[in-house]
Formats: C-alpha cells, structure tokens, sequence
C-alpha cells in the first residue's frame, strides 16, 4: 500500500538540520487525521514555515496530491542546509514542492497576501535567553525566547497576512508557550481555534491547534483588558472541553 | 524556482518602494512536466501579474505567450498550455533575482531562491 507520509529512511539528514521528531511526527499526525476535511477543503496554495528536514511538507505533499490535483506547495526556512535537505527529501519521494531559503516569507509576503488558503508551522519553541534568538545554524531551530513565543508570535502575525478567506492553519506548541494565550490572540484576529493532537512525553506537553477564520469569533466583543492577560472563560471552556474526548490525554501517545 | 514562484518574489529590502517584479538573470534553466489542470490555472490566473510572467519566460527563452489575454482565452485549451508550461514547467536552476530598484542580487541555486535580507536591509 503506497505510503501517505514521507519515510523517515528517506528523508534526508545534515548535522545543522532538525531532524523529525516528536513535534514533526505531531503536526503529520493531525493533518493526516484531518486529511478528509482537507481534501474536501482543496487548498490551492499551501505553504509551510520553517521546513527543517522537509518531513512535514514531503508528508503534506504525499498526502493530499500535487499541481495535477489542484494542490500547490511553497517551504521556506531562514537556514540554507535546512532548504537544500528539504530540497533532497521531497525529491526521494517524488514529489515537488518551491523551497525558498528566507526569513518567515519575507520574499513572499506581499504578492502572496490572502492567497495561502494551508499553512502548517512548527515553529522554534523552546524557551531560551534572549541572546540566543535569531544565531545561526541549528539552534535557530530550538531557539524561541523567554516562553517561546518570540518567533511564534511574528509568525502568526504573518500567517494573517497570508491566509485566504478559508485558509487553515495548523501550528505546534508547547504549554510553556501558553497556547490558551495564542489562541486569544488568535481570536481577537477573528480565529476559531481547536487543539487537534496533544501529546506528552517526560519532557514537554506538545499541541497541535488548528486555527481558521470564522465570521462568528470575529463578531464576538474583545475581552476586557486584564493585567496578568488570562484568556477568556468561553476560550478556556472551548479548549477545556475537548481535552477529555481526545484519546491520548494522559502521558505517551 | 518556477516561474509562478518568481511572479510570488518580492524584494522585501527597507525603503524599497517597488520590489516587483525582480529581474532573471538565467544562468542555468530546465523544463520538467507537470500535470496539467485547467481548474487551477483558472484559478491562478487573476493573481499572476501577467506582464511580469511573458517578460520572466521570455528570459528563459519561452516566446509563446501573448502579450495581453482576453477572458475568453481562458477557455482555451491551447492558450492554457502555454500558460501552464510557462507557470510550472520552466525551472530556473542557477542564477539570480535581481531588485528592480536596488540592483541586489538574490541568489538561486539548485533551484533555491536565497531571499535572506542582510541585517542593514531589514
């Protein structure tokens, strides 16, 4: 049976490159849990930030269908290893996705605006001190600043300039991150959101939440200003409640 | 780097007011199939800059597009070949995206535009 994901004894490997793991095997996870909704949604342009060793986009790529399905792919990272390895790992499955070496989507941002109707993100995360954001090489994988977010939140500020009117996105974080509090933010944007993996292992607690826009979020008041920032009781009901239906809601996966 | 791609580059350099498009200057270009769907050419069409995807084929010595398209070309099977061919099908391999006002060259090799800004630039 034809695989629907890239395989890991194919993808390629550089010793400045994050290779997959946990968080890249979540992210493929939940979009090939959604993989019905996705098709049916027939996202034209998809785009992936921070492509890494390409198993994630090669995964999307393999799942949902190329030009000839109506399906377009576009992966940037700021690392040039880490586009030529993407580069290697979507030619050994055969498939093609254009790999551009650039900060977020600088390039891109302007023509590119509302056109990205899939976007998928696995973004550095892990809480660093502010002098190691934006170094070189691989630690630019795992750089993320005080609770993460530094780099999270200048992606999500682009990912709404890019998406399209039905566009998705799909994005990983840790709880160190406070996802509660991205997707506040998110909602203040006019965002839907809802946490579609969750796993834990010894040493952090990974979510996948998939984000959209949805007329009725957007037409919702904005939350009174607080000081100490906490989300909303109707957010935090919203992501509470489907923590117990979701399976793997205990430690392992 | 296909061509849609390049029709998608902006310089993104600070003060640059007019990035678009960014000139080919083609060292190294090959042509590689791609599936052909009518529906999503169509659906592509209204956000390509027309004029910026004849000049970008003509540099990696495609000719055949015209210079203006009527709507009903659209449903044209011979025009949206062409279309198609040059959109998805012409790959630049080495050379570089030059800014139309600044003159900095972008490099692409293997095929991988580097679109990274130096740190006085951003």
């Amino acid at each position: 049976m034809p695989s629907r994901i890239a395989q890991i004894k194919l993808v390629s490997g550089h010793p400045e490159v994050y290779e997959p793991c946990d968080d890249s095997f979540a992210l493929v996870d939940a979009l090939l849990a959604d993989r019905i909704n996705l098709l049916e949604h027939r996202p034209t342009v998809c785009m992936e930030v921070g492509c890494g060793s390409g198993y994630v986009i090669t995964s999307l790529a393999t799942m949902l269908g190329q030009e000839g399905d109506g399906h377009h792919y576009f992966a940037t990272d700021i690392n040039l290893h880490v586009v030529r390895v993407t580069h290697e790992t979507l030619k050994a499955h055969g498939v093609h996705a254009e790999v551009i070496c650039d900060n977020v989507a600088s390039g891109l941002e302007r023509r590119l605006e509302g056109m990205v109707d899939l976007m998928v993100v696995n973004p550095p995360y892990v809480p660093t001190p502010e002098d190691e954001v934006n170094i070189d090489g691989i630690a630019a994988a795992w750089a993320g600043e005080e609770n993460g977010r530094t780099i999270i939140d200048k992606i999500l500020l682009i990912a709404d300039k890019l998406l399209s009117e039905r566009g998705w996105l799909y994005m990983v974080t840790l709880t160190a991150n406070n996802p509660f509090q991205i997707c506040g933010i998110m909602r203040d944007k006019g965002y839907a959101s809802r946490i579609v993996v969750q796993r834990s292992t010894e040493e952090e607690s990974l979510h996948v939440i998939k984000f959209w826009r949805d007329a009725d979020v957007q037409g919702e008041g904005k939350e009174p200003t607080s000081t100490n920032k906490t989300p909303s009781a109707s957010v935090m009901n919203s992501l509470l409640s489907q923590l117990p239906r979701l399976p793997f809601w205990s430690s392992g996966s | 780097m296909r061509l849609l791609t390049h029709n998608m580059l902006s310089s993104n350099i600070k003060g640059v007011t007019n990035g678009f498009p960014l000139l080919i200057e083609a060292e190294k270009f090959i042509e590689k199939t791609v599936d052909f769907n009518p529906d999503f050419l169509k659906n592509m069409y209204p956000k390509i800059e027309w004029k910026a995807l004849v000049s970008a084929a003509t540099s990696m010595g495609y000719n055949q597009l015209p210079e203006e398209v009527e709507p009903s070309m659209l449903e044209s099977e011979e025009f949206l070949k062409k279309f198609h061919h040059a959109l998805l099908e012409l790959h630049l391999e080495e050379g570089a995206l030059i800014c139309p006002e600044t003159g900095r060259r972008f490099a692409v090799i293997k095929g991988i535009p580097n679109m990274l800004l130096h740190e006085d630039e951003v």
